[in-house]
This record gives C-alpha cells, structure tokens and sequence, in this order.
C-alpha cells in the first residue's frame, strides 16, 4: 500500500512516485544482519546451461541448490519453514559455490569444495547422499549400485527417493545415478537437465 | 502457513518505511532509522505470530527508531561529521521543500500524515499508535494536509482543484 492508493494525497503526488534508492540500504542491512548474526539463509541466483539455479547457505555451509522447475519461490518459503524466516538476498556465503559451479560447466573443475549443510535430509536419504559423493566425475552408477553402497542393497526405491529429493543436485551428484537398464533416470531437474550434465562429463 | 522469508517484506515493505522515516525524521536520519528498522524487525521476525499485521508492526517499530534517531539528535544539536548522503529523490527539490514544510508541523500532525498518507494505515491503526481516538487522528490528518497544502502551494504546481 502505498501513497498511490489516496488520491486526496495533493503534496505527496510526486513523493510517492519518487524513485528511491533501496539498494544501498538492502547492502548495509546484510552487512549489519551478518555481524549481529542474524542472516540464516542467505540465497541467489546463477546463471547456468541448465537455466537459472537458486543458491542458499546457512551458516554452516551451501543448504539448497535448486533448479527452476521446482519453483524458486516455493524453495524459498519452504526453507523458511524448515530453516528460519530470516532469509536476505545477498552473494558473500555463496560467491566461491557460484564460482566453482561456473569452472564446472566450463569443464575447469569436476568436484566441489565447499562446506555443505545436509540438514534437509534425513537418515537413510541422508546416508544415500552421503555415497553420492563416492561416484566419480564422468562415470554413473545404477540406483541398485548405490543402494548397495549405502549398505541397503534391496532399498533401490529408497534411493530413488533420496535422489528425487536430493536438496543438493549437481553439487551433490543424483545426476549420475541412472537405471540398470540403461535408461537414464528421472531427475530432480528434469530429465534434459540430466543428460546435459551427464553429456558436459563425457559419461554418455 | 508459515511466515514469508524476510527477503519479501523487504522487497514488499522497504520503500513505504523509507518513506516513513524520511517523513518523521528528515532525509538526513531517514536512512539510519530505516536500518535500524529492519535489523530490529529481521531479530524479531520468527516471534511474530504468523497472520500479524506486518506493515503496522513495521510502521510502530520505525516510529520507535525515528523517535530514537529525534532524541539522539537533539543531544547531538549540531551534526558534524559523517553526514549520510541524501536520497536520491527523482523531484529532488520538491522532496526538500516537503520536508521543510513537514518538519513545521506539530508532531502529532506530522506523524499523523506519514502513518496515514505515507503508509497507509487506517485511523484506527493510527490512534493505536499515538494515543487517542480514530476521531481526533483523523482531525490531525486533515489539518497537518491542509497545512502542508497552504505552505507548499507557492511552490508546487497543482493540476487542477481536487
């Protein structure tokens, strides 16, 4: 609600419609929230060849990578819930993830070394994660491999699951888990998002 | 349903606190009292009850840290050093005038317009904030705009009577 919805407003017509300048403030209110400790989501946004990618951290480390698909704002709202509402848009936390993510596409890099906070998972979702990291860059493993690795070797749809809701994709690499079959899989992301990352590792 | 990420209120609220500020405090303290707002509403924010009025609990919180940035001033009577950068109005010079005109009227009228015209609460919302009815806010509102109309009138230029 604004100035604009009182037409009788007669001195503050050309007040409410005055451009302000919030950026400047938005900047020292992250700066002021983080030493006071308050800032426990921080996010952004990438630019990736798999669209745009929403980034959030906590203070423990990179929380949430999500693709486009599943809704930026919804992401956001759930990690509010789950989280904390005390979530501000800002880079600082997530600058070095978004440039690693940045070599991976360009092929520089093929892991990443960032702090992760695996909160979002649970148990054996969280155990699944845990051996996601162990396939290699450019090699797959099937969702019956993995449930094995994970010492659950009759949990495949299990880890099926746990790759569905992997609140890490590409940093943490559901991707390259795919079915015995041969066929590639679903993914968080969408199945085209899969086959380009799978394509960009040279694994397919 | 839980509350919205703080980001949003931000995004929804910032430009109507600003506007706030700058109407009780001046463009020279407005900046500092919005800051001061936000970080105070960002430490508060999980206690508020999810469904609260979050624009009149924004609105008593800035006029607590506008009444701050008055009394701070008032034992500092001569800002020195560090003076922040004014906004940026797009009618700059009207923005000036607005203030010098604001700044003449009682306080009551004063914060009466900002809370009214500049952020939109009802009366009601008004009275609860400086004391009173929704009867005598409503008189202060009107007075405080007839005032700032006859002391602005030589240097705005209206369109046309409304």
């Amino acid at each position: 609600m604004t100035g604009q919805d009182f037409p009788e407003l007669g001195p503050f017509a050309t007040m409410s419609g005055a451009e302000m300048d919030l950026s400047r403030l938005r900047l020292r209110l992250v700066a002021e929230a983080e030493r006071e400790g308050l800032l426990d989501v921080v996010y952004r946004t990438v630019d990736a060849p798999v669209g745009r990618l929403l980034l959030a951290a906590t203070r423990r480390g990179l929380v949430r990578v999500a693709y486009e698909v599943e809704g930026h704002d919804t992401v956001l709202a759930t990690l509010a819930e789950r989280i904390s509402p005390r979530i501000l848009k800002a880079g600082g936390r997530l600058d070095t993830v978004a440039r690693q993510l940045d070599d991976y596409f360009s092929r520089v890099r093929s892991g990443f070394e960032v702090d992760l906070d695996l909160r979002l998972a649970s148990r054996f979702r969280l155990t699944v994660l845990e051996h996601l990291r162990e396939i290699p860059y450019g090699s797959t493993a099937s969702y019956a491999a993995v449930a094995a690795l994970a010492g659950s070797p009759r949990a495949v749809r299990a880890v099926g699951t746990a790759c569905a809701t992997n609140p890490l994709p590409i940093v943490v690499p559901c991707h390259r888990v795919v079915r015995s079959d041969g066929g590639i899989g679903r993914y968080v992301g969408g199945d085209d998002a899969k086959r380009a990352l799978l394509r960009l590792e040279g694994a397919v | 349903m839980g509350r919205e990420p703080f980001e949003v209120v931000v995004e929804r609220y910032g430009p109507m606190v600003l506007r706030v500020c700058w109407a009780v405090v001046g463009p020279t303290l407005a900046e500092d009292a919005w800051s001061e707002t936000f970080l105070a509403a960002l430490r508060a924010y999980p206690e508020l009850p999810p469904g609260s009025n979050v624009e009149a609990w924004l609105v008593t919180i800035a006029r607590n840290k506008a009444i701050d940035q008055l009394r701070a001033q008032s034992r500092r009577p001569v800002p020195t050093e560090r003076l922040p950068e004014p906004i940026r109005w797009e009618e700059h010079d009207v923005g000036l005038d607005l203030w010098n005109a604001l700044k003449r009227l009682p306080r009551k009228q004063r914060e009466t317009v900002a809370y009214h015209y500049l952020a939109g609460l009802p009366y009601t919302e008004v009275a609860r904030l400086l004391g009173g009815n929704p009867a005598s806010a409503r008189r202060a509102g009107a007075d405080g705009i007839a005032s700032l109309r006859s002391m602005l009138a030589p240097s705005v230029q209206e369109k046309g009577p409304r």
